[in-house]
């Protein structure tokens, strides 16, 4: 059915506004009748024979490809990168409409494409492929208000997955970032929301992400980051697990285990079943082996939560006296420096090392000299923010004819 | 003869480029993709995006899944650290696949990169010889790594740590240094043996009082923003 309604969208005959909300909602539920279907197809054990015979009959319905496809298609069709990139310079306005075109055309399409690009970053990350979902959301700028962020559902479903796939590719200091950003926001704007259908949504998923949030900042404690409103929720529900977490013995691992497992997405298998005998589910196998990873990345890191407590309070000390204070020889302790610093230095999308260290060192020979990073406050970003409403209220006023 | 086929490769590396920015989601371009991997190899080049895509088409046809490509795609991406690519491309590796012996090794040696264990990592390289130098340009890459690592974390570094790290020892090791004091602004300390020390170059990482210039500034596309409202 959504095939035939979205081919009727790009076959461009609609020519109508219709709300945001709907449009996301079709893209949204795209996805995840998607999603479902994959699921549904995994669970091979329980299948009854004529389940088999129709998946075996319809084994075109919900391909992949074809999805994927089609989200490309409406992204494409649309022309939206091209109208984001016309924004930037001023030739058009899409953002500042939320998208709805007031001089007699149709928002349809525009809109469907642009939230198309979120579906496609979703539907990435089910498969596992964050790079390429991150690239997918490229042209939206998540860091301003868009239309993204006109829609609750696609505000939290954009940052939930932007944060993620962030999180997976280690860069944690950008996933901290836009977590406290949303769960700020829902924080302050819950209470319009509860008469909304997808009240109890938004709810999970404000969950799923102090879970994500937690941690983030469990591999890189860069508290400062976030909000005191967010943190002191943050401690509410996690605060002990991600004592817990510091200590990274076998309980500390399964409390990484049940977090990641309780807020990660769906991930799916696209691949149609094998009929041969005997069916075995694989639904949870996309699922495993993204944990399994996650899990292998914490291990990897964890001598590094050591480290930090030693650099919190020395300025200099030697390799020697570290090496005692963390039982380990000195060439061991080279390596996890080492370590230390790969890990807390991560490569954002133009190749560029960004650091996400919250205490920083080097070391001259053999003594470590430490360095307690600081954030610097980006007033220019909330200056140049505070110019464009301005500028918009002066319009706005301007457009008023008093009589 | 040599520029010729020089450019032949690099209009097959545009072109698949191209199909892969235009039609990502097609599985007829899979045996492009797979020719290409091969040409990344021979030609000394790398495309994570092209690589990403090709494995997300074997993710949703494993039947046409070939190890010995995944194999060469994950050597190459272990080339590509400190980037987390060789990660990326194992989320998209079914695990039962990853279970086989070639692909366990490579898992081990990413291991010990991550980890900055260059000493296991050379041992267990030496030991996996048919796996890695398959691949032309492996050895420099990880060490090209290896020296980011080094160069991420001292000021000054004792030779015998970076000789372990880098894997090159003795005359050829002098050679080394020689050819970066000359080429890379290192510095040498005086005296030979063990305890000498190398100088590093400056960066933001191992001189925290060079980064701050470059905090307190704007990306210029956040003040285009307001040119429309500027002009």
């Amino acid at each position: 059915m959504y095939f035939n309604s979205s081919n009727v969208v790009l076959h461009g005959v609609v020519n109508m506004q219709l709300p945001n909300q709907w449009l996301w909602d079709m893209v949204d539920e795209f996805v995840y009748q998607f999603q479902s279907f994959c699921q549904y197809r995994a669970k091979m054990k329980s299948k009854t024979e004529q389940e088999i015979a129709l998946l075996k009959q319809f084994d075109q319905a919900w391909n992949v490809y074809g999805v994927l496809n089609y989200l490309q298609a409406l992204v494409e069709k649309s022309m939206i990168i091209q109208i984001l990139e016309q924004e930037k310079e001023g030739l058009e306005q899409f953002t500042a409409t939320d998208g709805y075109d007031y001089n007699g055309g149709s928002n349809v399409l525009k809109v469907l494409g642009y939230f198309s690009m979120v579906g496609l970053l979703r539907v990435h990350c089910l498969l596992g492929d964050y790079h390429t979902g991150l690239k997918c959301l490229l042209p939206i700028d998540i860091t301003q208000q868009g239309v993204f962020t006109s829609v609750i559902g696609s505000h939290i479903t954009t940052i939930y997955h932007y944060g993620f796939a962030n999180l997976m590719m280690r860069r944690y200091v950008e996933a901290i970032r836009e977590f406290n950003k949303i769960l700020l926001y829902i924080y302050k704007t819950k209470q319009y929301h509860q008469k909304s259908p997808q009240y109890e949504q938004i709810l999970k998923k404000n969950e799923q992400m102090y879970a994500l949030l937690a941690i983030c900042l469990s591999l890189c404690p860069q508290v400062k980051l976030v909000d005191e409103a967010v943190n002191s929720q943050l401690r509410e529900k996690y605060g002990e697990k991600m004592l817990r977490m510091q200590r990274y013995d076998d309980e500390a691992f399964a409390l990484y285990d049940e977090l990641f497992s309780y807020a990660c997405p769906k991930f799916i298998t696209p691949s149609a079943p094998s009929y041969e005998e005997p069916l075995v589910n694989y639904n949870q196998d996309a699922y495993r082996l993204q944990l399994k990873l996650f899990l292998y990345e914490v291990k990897q890191q964890q001598l590094l939560s050591g480290v930090r407590t030693f650099l919190k309070v020395y300025s200099t000390m030697s390799l020697g006296k570290l090496a005692t204070y963390m039982e380990v020889d000195e060439l061991t302790l080279r390596t996890i420096l080492m370590t230390y610093k790969h890990k807390t230095h991560s490569v954002d999308s133009d190749g560029k090392i960004i650091s996400n260290a919250d205490f920083d060192f080097y070391i001259d020979d053999d003594m470590i000299h430490v360095v307690e990073s600081k954030p610097a406050k980006q007033y220019g970003d909330y200056f140049l923010r505070q110019i464009v409403k301005l500028e918009g209220v002066m319009n706005d006023m301007d457009r008023i004819k008093l009589d | 003869m040599g520029i010729e086929t020089q450019k032949q490769q690099s209009s097959v590396a545009e072109a698949v480029e191209q199909l892969v920015a235009v039609n990502p989601y097609n599985p007829d371009i899979l045996p492009d993709l797979e020719n290409y991997v091969n040409e990344q190899v021979s030609s000394q080049t790398y495309s994570l995006d092209a690589n990403l895509c090709l494995l997300r088409l074997y993710q949703f046809e494993p039947e046409r899944l070939s190890t010995q490509i995944v194999a060469r795609i994950l050597v190459k991406a272990l080339m590509a650290m400190p980037a987390p690519d060789f990660s990326l491309c194992l989320f998209l590796i079914p695990e039962r696949v990853q279970m086989e012996e070639q692909f366990k090794t490579l898992i081990v040696l990413s291991h010990y990169l991550e980890t900055a264990r260059f000493r296991q990592f050379w041992d267990e390289a030496a030991k996996s010889r048919h796996i890695v130098e398959a691949v032309p340009g492996f050895e420099h890459a990880i060490q090209a790594y290896a020296l980011h690592v080094l160069s991420l974390s001292y000021q000054k570094v004792p030779r015998s740590v970076l000789a372990e790290a880098i894997n090159i020892e003795g005359l050829s090791l002098d050679k080394f240094l020689e050819h970066q004091a000359t080429n890379s602004g290192w510095i040498l300390e005086k005296g030979q043996g063990r305890g000498q020390l190398i100088f590093l170059p400056q960066n933001e990482f191992n001189h925290p009082e060079l980064k701050k210039s470059t905090a307190d500034s704007i990306p210029l596309d956040h003040i285009t923003r307001i040119f429309p409202i500027l002009s």
